[in-house]
């Protein structure tokens, strides 16, 4: 067996624990018996450690069976453990097919993960909106920003479970609405927002444009109140850091006045 | 024999999260910290912040587990890449990893498997260390890890397979103590076997760490106390050594860092007493 050979079966060995494997490692059952618990042991913490309200959630028992599934169907890849959660919300969605609280509790916390890691980026100053041209203006997004359509009462499950306060039962929103998951300095953060902020921030992700932001707005709730929505969306972001940059674009004119009275400064 | 390691650094900690308060806000009396590289190897956020801060006040080992210096199919460009960053930016006292694979065919274990001790694997594992010596612009150190399997068609023992990789590609070498200990056990050979057969002058560094009992094998946990066994066969390495930069590495039930710095003392008395031997040897 040369090298590549016995790293493959090495490797079918950690992953399927059959005895056939076993025999042409050499059956050497108690070394191969703590490679084995090494390699579970570790993504079962891994995956503990990312999603701990998820699992206080769920509760331990269907938590660690759920991981158990989730480590016998998809063997790590990258180099980095972190990594790893990133796939489990598709086997919670298997295993537990009619349960969007717990698919979205796990993207909650899966995002926040990735936020407290994410690229730096300085929040926007003030002054840097003094000699703006809103007709033109591309917001950029921290880099951090995660988004994700939200259907159930998942944002109030998790401050809950994160704040260790009774939990509410879990029920379906009566309009969808929108997560954001963001960092601040060196805190993840998470928002619940309707579905016109969480619509409008899926729009400036795609594009960036104010311009384009406004005409969303202006076409869901009419020029003077989209305007204005426009203007206070804007400044909460900013207050939020939200927003890390503002780049002046070559963009076809809008098919509306931009100007409006509140227009931040 | 009563020449000093020129290279000697002192005495260390592995800087876990749970001391990071106390590194930062007062005087620890370490003489370098040594961090799992893979946790600072990400875009931003608060692990780099305290990384930058704690290498304005100690030198700053870093110490890989992800590299996968055995794979039989060459390194992960991705992963040199953002290792050589790492680098740059902390300007490190030393890099290291282990001695074993983790990666094969787009899987990665996240463990520290053994590499067979054949000429086949030799070849590779040192064309895969001038690939990463090359990439980071640096000399590693290669830690023995702790086993639990050996390799049937091995043609030579483990302190033979690191002599020759060492000579041949130039690297240096991290002494895990605990793990000669752990493994001498684990395969029924002899520590000072392994001491003797590894190339003194090339050692740069020494792990030290707790084990535990498994059902059949030692297990090297991280989660005790260094044991008295592991203690008396550092004695016997620093002997043949000399002093050399030495650190414990705590991963599970952390103590309080106090605790540490009271176990590392007991390396400090050790290399003291070493190094007032040698200085009493006359030519």
């Amino acid at each position: 067996m040369n090298l590549a050979q016995y790293q493959h079966t090495f490797r079918h060995w950690l992953v399927s624990a059959s005895d056939e494997t076993a025999q042409l490692l050499g059956n050497k059952t108690a070394g191969l018996a703590v490679y084995q618990n090494n390699y579970r042991a570790q993504l079962v913490g891994c995956l503990e450690q990312a999603f701990p309200n998820l699992r206080r959630w769920v509760g331990e028992e269907a938590f660690l069976a759920a991981s158990i599934t989730h480590i016998d169907q998809h063997p790590p890849h990258a180099w980095t453990l972190d990594a790893y959660p990133e796939g489990f919300h598709q086997t919670l969605s298997e295993l537990f097919p009619n349960n969007p609280d717990v698919h979205e509790l796990a993207w909650i916390e899966s995002s926040l993960n990735e936020a407290f890691v994410a690229a730096d980026a300085q929040p926007l100053p003030l002054e840097a909106l003094a000699s703006v041209d809103w007709d033109t203006a591309s917001l950029q997004l921290t880099p951090s920003l995660r988004c994700h359509a939200l259907t159930t009462n998942a944002e109030a499950i998790w401050s809950a479970l994160w704040q260790q306060t009774a939990t509410p039962e879990a029920t379906m929103r009566a309009e969808a609405g929108g997560l954001l998951v963001w960092r601040r300095q060196f805190t993840s953060r998470l928002r619940e927002v309707d579905a016109l902020e969480f619509q409008a921030v899926k729009n400036l992700q795609r594009d960036g444009s104010f311009a384009g932001l406004c005409e969303f707005l202006v076409g869901q709730l009419g020029e003077e109140k989209g305007i204005a929505r426009a203007g206070e969306l804007l400044a909460g972001w900013i207050a939020s850091e939200l927003i890390v940059g503002i780049a002046e674009v070559a963009m076809p004119a809008p098919t509306f006045d931009p100007v409006f009275s509140d227009r931040p400064r | 024999m009563s020449t000093p390691n020129p290279h000697f650094s002192g005495y260390g900690l592995g800087l876990r999260k749970e001391h990071y308060s106390e590194f930062l806000e007062t005087s620890v009396a370490v003489d370098f910290v040594e961090v799992i590289s893979e946790n600072f190897m990400v875009a931003g956020g608060q692990p780099r912040y305290i990384l930058r801060q704690i290498r304005e006040r100690h030198p700053v080992a870093l110490h890989g587990v992800s590299l996968s210096i055995g794979t039989a199919e060459g390194l992960d460009r991705n992963y040199l890449n953002r290792l050589k960053s790492l680098v740059d930016e902390i300007e490190p006292l030393f890099v290291s990893d282990h001695l074993s694979w983790s990666r094969s065919g787009g899987f990665n274990a996240h463990d520290l498997l053994p590499v067979p001790y054949t000429e086949e694997a030799l070849e590779r594992v040192c064309t895969n260390i001038d690939m990463a010596q090359e990439a980071l612009g640096r000399t590693m150190l290669f830690e023995n890890p702790s086993s639990y399997l050996a390799f049937d068609g091995a043609s030579m023992s483990e302190w033979e397979f690191i002599a020759a990789m060492s000579r041949r590609t130039g690297c240096e070498l991290l002494l895990d103590v605990n793990n000669v200990f752990v493994s001498a056990s684990n395969h029924g050979f002899d520590a000072l076997a392994f001491l003797d057969g590894i190339p003194a002058e090339r050692v740069r560094q020494v792990h030290l760490a707790g084990h535990s009992q498994g059902r059949e094998l030692l297990i090297d946990s991280h989660d005790s106390p260094v044991c008295a066994g592991v203690w008396d066969v550092y004695a016997k390495a620093i002997a043949l050594l000399g002093p050399v930069a030495t650190m414990i590495e705590r991963d599970d039930d952390i103590p309080p860092l106090a605790d540490l710095l009271q176990e590392l003392s007991m390396a400090r008395v050790l290399g003291a007493s070493e190094a007032y031997k040698r200085s009493q040897v006359r030519p």
